[in-house]
């Protein structure tokens, strides 16, 4: 017996490609340019959005029949808020010096539309544990994306990943750097992460022309 | 059979196949393909679009030929100057010499031929994939970026640079006649904002000097621009500085020839002699601005900005790489502006903010780039008013007239 039913796995699995919450719906692009410049920062900031989705979308899901529909926007940003806190206040305890390359970028992640545009569209409206997957897959939709860029920028700007010098040491000109190489600074601004997502979108669209819209 | 008939027998072979672009440009290079148009009514006119780009190349080849003398003529003159001898410029005594040509053609022409290859390779390869013709767009990009670089830039960056300013530039949006951005400017501001320390400071404008830095025969070549921003004064007279005895990126020294090329552009009505005008009137606006800030004290020479605001609003349009960008860069049709009162405002916009990121922002020694780059993104929405307030006032005619 599968783990997950065929929808369920759809659910998973849909946000990572053809419906990904960045490059398809254009949503948390925001975040995507702000903290990509580092890999790990990107991970990290994956990994609490997944936190934050996984976890706000069952809760949405389970309080869906009692909230009154007129408020439900504030209670969304209230339980978003909370979930919210305990990331920013783990990263805090554990990780302060990545903690503060993210800066305000933990905090806004309350507003990543992303986060209300899953509660509105999917948790409201169906039971925990698919609203658990759909969490899940559109956080891990959204951190790939952000691993890609970050991937790219972090390599191509300052020449590591993860922080470790994968191609040689710039001062020392070692590796790449002894026949000239230099890193790209454009690629530590933020304009060079749109393009980025845009050469994205551009090579997604290319391998599956129904993405392409209709203008 | 001659060559021409054979090329035609080829060209029937490859139609319809996908490498059919690419054989096609090669071919209207050197013949007029014997087809006629296929539908809908037609002007006729010589001037297509290879013709317009050839004009443009030819207005240019008088800078690339200073430019490469002036690259060997200021390599020399900087060694010279290390070593405590002063140079007296003299046009064929110490310039058109066959030193200075053989270092320049040696440093100058790999730019021009890495810019041209790697470009028209991204073109053909787009057209190909595609299945459109190649068009001509990229023959005057590839002449005008060797020319907006320091000499010293390395290759694999202008490489770089070119696929980079080539795609996401001028190919996303649809090829030649489709680009927002000036894709020749696109590939300077890439550079600029990658690579910075080879597209500024003091060391890249003369050959050799990022070389010899540190040695015993260290050597450096500060732009004017640079001097200025610094507070320093510069040695250069007006002569050096309008006929382009001076260090700077490759083509954009020798004010007077760009003026010929201005000239030449205008009277072939390649150029909109709008754009021109009205540029050079507003970069002498913001020099008169200036001007008078610093004539009334309010700025003492102690501020940073002095050097640059009191610099005669006459000399900002002689230094720099604006008086280039204004002839070659702000006149693109595709990018600039397209109605003629549109063009006015465009010009003198190009002009004013040039001047103003040159003196505001030292980090950023000439503005006339990212003023025009500016400029482009704005184009469209001036051209919109500008047609708007036309509709405007013809309505209100129409309205005068029925009641």
């Amino acid at each position: 017996m599968a783990l997950l039913s065929k929808k369920d796995r759809g659910l998973i699995l849909d946000p990572l490609a053809d419906n990904n919450p960045i490059t398809i719906q254009v949503l948390g692009i925001c975040s995507a340019l702000a903290i990509t410049a580092q890999l790990k920062a990107s991970i990290v900031m994956g990994i609490s959005v997944m936190f934050v989705l996984g976890v706000g979308n069952v809760v949405i899901s389970l309080m869906r029949n009692i909230i009154p529909s007129k408020i439900r926007i504030i209670v969304q940003l209230v339980v978003v808020a909370a979930l919210v806190i305990i990331v920013d206040q783990v990263l805090k305890a554990f990780a302060y010096e990545l903690s503060k390359t993210l800066s305000v970028f933990v905090g806004l992640i309350i507003t990543n539309c992303i986060i209300m545009g899953r509660f509105e569209a999917f948790a409201l409206g169906n039971g925990p544990w698919r609203s658990f997957l759909d969490g899940i897959g559109n956080a891990a939709g959204y951190a790939l994306i952000l691993v890609v860029v970050g991937f790219f920028r972090e390599l191509l700007g300052s020449g590591t990943l993860l922080g470790f010098k994968v191609l040689g040491d710039p001062i020392a000109k070692t590796g790449l750097y002894a026949i000239g190489y230099e890193n790209n600074g454009f690629m530590l601004l933020s304009p060079m992460a749109l393009i980025v997502v845009g050469i994205i979108i551009w090579v997604q669209r290319a391998r599956n022309k129904a993405l392409i819209e209709e203008n | 059979m001659g060559l021409k008939e054979k090329l035609h027998s080829i060209k029937e072979d490859f139609k319809g196949k996908k490498m059919a672009p690419a054989f096609n440009a090669l071919h209207t290079f050197l013949y007029t393909p014997n087809e006629t148009t296929h539908s809908g009514a037609h002007i006729r006119a010589v001037d297509d679009l290879k013709r317009t780009m050839n004009t443009v190349i030819i207005a240019l080849l008088p800078v690339l030929v200073w430019g490469i003398f002036n690259a060997g003529y200021q390599h020399y003159a900087a060694i010279d100057a290390a070593q405590g001898v002063v140079r007296e410029a003299s046009l064929f005594g110490n310039f058109f010499t066959w030193d200075n040509f053989i270092l320049g053609a040696w440093t100058v022409l790999p730019l021009v031929i890495i810019s041209y290859g790697v470009g028209l390779a991204v073109e053909f390869v787009f057209a190909v994939i595609k299945g459109h013709e190649v068009e001509e767009g990229y023959l005057v990009t590839g002449m005008l970026v060797p020319l907006i670089v320091p000499v010293d830039i390395p290759l694999w960056m202008l490489a770089v640079a070119v696929v980079f300013g080539v795609v996401i530039g001028k190919e996303v949006f649809g090829g030649t006649g489709m680009n927002i951005l000036n894709p020749a400017l696109t590939i300077r501001a890439f550079l600029f904002f990658a690579y910075p320390t080879w597209m500024s400071g003091d060391k890249v404008w003369v050959h050799g000097a990022q070389a010899a830095a540190g040695t015993p025969d260290a050597f450096s070549g500060e732009t004017i621009l640079g001097s200025y921003a610094q507070n320093n004064s510069v040695v250069y007279d007006f002569a050096d500085k309008f006929f382009g005895f001076i260090p700077g990126s490759v083509g954009e020294t020798s004010t007077f020839l760009i003026i010929i090329g201005g000239l030449f552009l205008m009277f072939t009505k390649i150029a909109s002699w709008r754009i021109i005008l009205s540029a050079v009137v507003g970069a002498a606006v913001m020099g008169l601005i200036f001007n008078g800030v610093v004539d009334q004290g309010w700025i003492t020479e102690s501020s940073k900005f002095y050097g640059l605001m009191s610099t005669p609003f006459w000399e900002h349009l002689i230094i720099g790489g604006i008086a280039f960008g204004i002839v070659y860069m702000a006149t693109d049709p595709v990018s600039g502006a397209q109605t003629n009162t549109g063009k006015y405002w465009y010009g003198f916009l190009i002009g004013f903010i040039s001047i103003m990121i040159r003196v505001f922002n030292p980090a950023y020694p000439e503005g006339v780039f990212l003023a025009i780059l500016l400029m482009n993104v704005f184009a469209p929405t001036i051209d919109h008013y500008v047609v708007q307030a036309n509709v405007k006032q013809r309505m209100k005619r129409l309205k005068l007239k029925t009641a």
